[in-house]
């Protein structure tokens, strides 16, 4: 009977304790990234980017206590939208975040969409989202992904190439990219597409030798970047490279080594930019994590900063959504890139680099930025964009 | 000229690659008749063992050395833990279960070596590239073609002129033959899976300077792999190697001509789509034609 009491007067005590919590708990984000597989660095770096912001805070951002839920999509867009349903539905979530891959993010936002909630990319940036199909809780913190390579255009351009060979990874991305680059080049250019998940790249380097072109341009994420990359290493072509950061980022420079060594890369951001809050953002991201950010990990820090700074306008109540999203488009934080500001269509209107792999202070290769090549540019489809 | 001689090597050192890593797989296939998806988990062990032994300043020829012994060893543990049980069961629950160990070894991985992909570099004495006929060859293509020789000459005389290999040829054929004659099966089948094993490591420990050494890199070559064992017949180590250059020989041919050929016919970007399309589906098609023409492969062994 005794065991019977007390066990009842937890369960009340329980009770009590946790509908307590409810009322003045902390606000839960929602995270939903993909952690497995062989892309599963970058969203470890997504979500860690996250998780030093909020420390930082001390368990908060921007003065609200939060309380991140992570979960994994493994790549898979159906995966994506399930965990994103669990999260709105059990757990009332109302900001969701830590998409990296654009194909889950095309299966999660119709969930977040149906459900009025607020969902911001740490990198996933279709251009789906970013023209006709704009949408007020849709935001894009990192970049539009065909963006990227106007700016390599650009720089082919400039440096006077006349026959450039563009190297694509054959599915939808790399189109796009493609497509991308021939915005921003004026010459001669011919089209190379191998397969998505290819590991030998020998008939590829060969033609390219019997082509000799000015430069080459690719594409190829993850594995298959590596592959080509050490393959081209040995090759002993001098073909001089381009490419974006997302064909070579800080993970796969230290996977490929010296085979990087000379090459162009263009992003919208790098762990060298001067301002004092990205020393301070790769000073602590290196302390507590032992290895160096990718802009993967950079951009989930100021994701984490803008949902800081909704919350912080909205006083910590999260069914504010109209003062969390007039918030979020004013993007008032610091960010790591210097200059950051939202377009009409939510996505960002940022500066875009050129940087330089080449051995740097202390010997071992490292991404040098050397010059910008557009100034607070914006995408080709916010035009596309009536909010 | 030079062109076609360069591309004629590619295609020869893609094809002693391909062999190395299906010469496991059709003897566990062929003579144990289980089919194992996790072969290419044991390929990933291989590499991600040598890779770790060349950044600890482990001599290259020891990391090769070790990556075979880490995937014979990984091999090993496979067979005792899991593969003994399956060896009466259907192949559809051998799939589920190896496709299981896939997955279970990919997350191990991952958890030992962490998910950012691994350097390996090039030993000093095989980097850079020599004249071919006029053509710079990477030095390190040329050692994975010797490399692949010599293990296929090696499996050559282990399975044609010794004791072990007899009994590995009699268990294909004839198991229940070799059984009654009181040799331990048992045995047999782990000494064949520890084989398998070893050549699947040291597969990813030599293709570990030249592809991307991380998790999941198994996957990406294991259905080329099943290409290659059924064109060669299942089982016939010999039909493997034939098998693997047909198809390296296919596969790089038609990503280097099959573009440039449709450029006479369609305007560049059409051109590039479809070739890039079709020499995609090459060695499918090849397959295809093959198994029209013999449905047990190319030196289908003797029926069971």
């Amino acid at each position: 009977m005794d065991r019977l009491r007390l066990s009842f007067a937890s369960l009340l005590m329980l009770a009590l304790c946790s509908s307590s919590a409810f009322a003045a708990g902390p606000v839960k984000i929602g995270v939903v990234t993909t952690l497995s597989g062989p892309g599963g660095y970058t969203g470890q770096d997504v979500r860690d980017g996250i998780l030093l912001a909020v420390e930082q805070g001390g368990g908060k951002l921007g003065g609200v206590p939060v309380d991140i839920r992570v979960e994994d999509d493994a790549l898979k867009p159906a995966q994506g939208r399930e965990v994103a349903d669990r999260f709105i539905q059990q757990d009332h979530i109302k900001i969701l975040t830590g998409v990296v891959f654009s194909n889950v993010m095309g299966a999660v936002v119709p969930t977040t969409e149906a459900a009025d909630t607020i969902f911001i990319s740490p990198n996933a940036g279709s251009s789906e989202f970013a023209g006709a199909k704009c949408n007020k809780n849709v935001f894009v913190a990192s970049f539009q992904n065909d963006t990227a390579n106007i700016p390599a255009g650009i720089y082919a351009t400039q440096h006077g190439y006349q026959n450039v060979i563009m190297m694509a990874a054959d599915y939808v991305a790399g189109h796009d990219m493609i497509n991308g680059f021939k915005i921003g080049y004026k010459g001669q250019g011919q089209e190379v597409l191998p397969k998505l998940d290819q590991t030998d790249f020998s008939a590829e380097l060969a033609r390219i030798r019997s082509i000799n072109p000015d430069a080459l341009f690719y594409f190829l994420p993850g594995g298959a970047g590596i592959n080509f990359l050490k393959q081209y290493g040995q090759s002993g072509l001098k073909t001089p490279l381009l490419a974006t950061i997302f064909s070579l980022d800080q993970r796969i420079l230290e996977a490929v080594g010296d085979a990087a060594k000379g090459m162009t890369l263009i992003g919208q951001y790098n762990i060298d930019f001067p301002n004092a809050e990205n020393r301070q953002f790769v000073k602590a991201f290196v302390a507590k994590y032992h290895r160096l950010p990718t802009f993967y990990a950079a951009d989930g820090y100021d994701t984490a900063h803008l949902i800081g700074s909704a919350l912080k306008a909205a006083g910590g109540d999260d069914s504010k959504l109209d003062v969390l999203r007039a918030a979020l488009r004013k993007a008032d934080i610091s960010s790591v890139r210097g200059s950051f500001k939202f377009g009409p269509n939510q996505y960002p209107i940022e500066n875009w680099y050129a940087m330089h792999v080449e051995p740097g202070a202390d010997g071992k290769l490292a991404i040098v930025t050397k010059g910008r090549l557009l100034t607070m540019y914006s995408d080709p489809y916010a035009a596309a964009c009536k909010m | 000229v030079s062109l076609f001689l360069e591309q004629l090597i590619n295609a020869i050192q893609l094809g002693v690659m391909l062999f190395l890593i299906a010469s496991g797989l059709t003897l566990v296939f062929g003579i144990m008749n289980v089919i194992n998806l996790a072969q290419g988990s044991l390929y990933m062990i291989g590499a991600f063992a040598a890779a770790t032994a060349v950044a600890r300043g482990v001599p290259f020829a020891l990391a090769l050395l070790f990556g075979a012994v880490c995937g014979g060893l990984a091999g090993v543990v496979l067979e005792v833990v899991l593969v003994r049980r399956l060896y009466a069961r259907s192949h559809l629950d051998q799939v589920l279960v190896t496709f299981g160990v896939i997955l279970f070894v990919n997350e191990l991985a991952a958890i030992v070596w962490g998910r950012s992909p691994l350097f390996m570099s090039t030993p000093a004495a095989l980097a850079g590239s020599v004249n071919l006929g006029g053509v710079p060859y990477p030095v390190y293509r040329l050692f994975v073609i010797a490399l692949g020789l010599v293990v296929a000459g090696a499996l050559y005389l282990l399975i044609g002129k010794t004791r072990t290999g007899m009994l590995i040829r009699a268990g294909a054929t004839h198991r229940d033959l070799v059984e009654a004659l009181g040799v331990d099966v048992r045995r047999l089948y782990t000494v064949v899976f520890a084989l398998g094993g070893m050549l699947a490591g040291i597969a990813g420990a030599a293709v570990g300077p030249i592809f991307s050494v991380s998790v999941g890199m198994g996957e990406q070559v294991l259905i080329q792999t099943f290409v290659v064992i059924v064109v060669g017949g299942l089982g016939s180590v010999r039909g493997a190697f034939i098998a693997a250059l047909l198809v390296a020989a296919i596969d790089t041919f038609g990503r280097a001509y099959i573009p440039g050929a449709l450029e006479h016919l369609f305007s560049d970007t059409t051109a590039e789509n479809l070739g890039a399309a079709l020499s995609a589906i090459s060695i499918y098609v090849f397959m295809a034609i093959v198994l029209v023409w013999r449905p047990r492969g190319l030196f289908p062994i003797a029926a069971r």
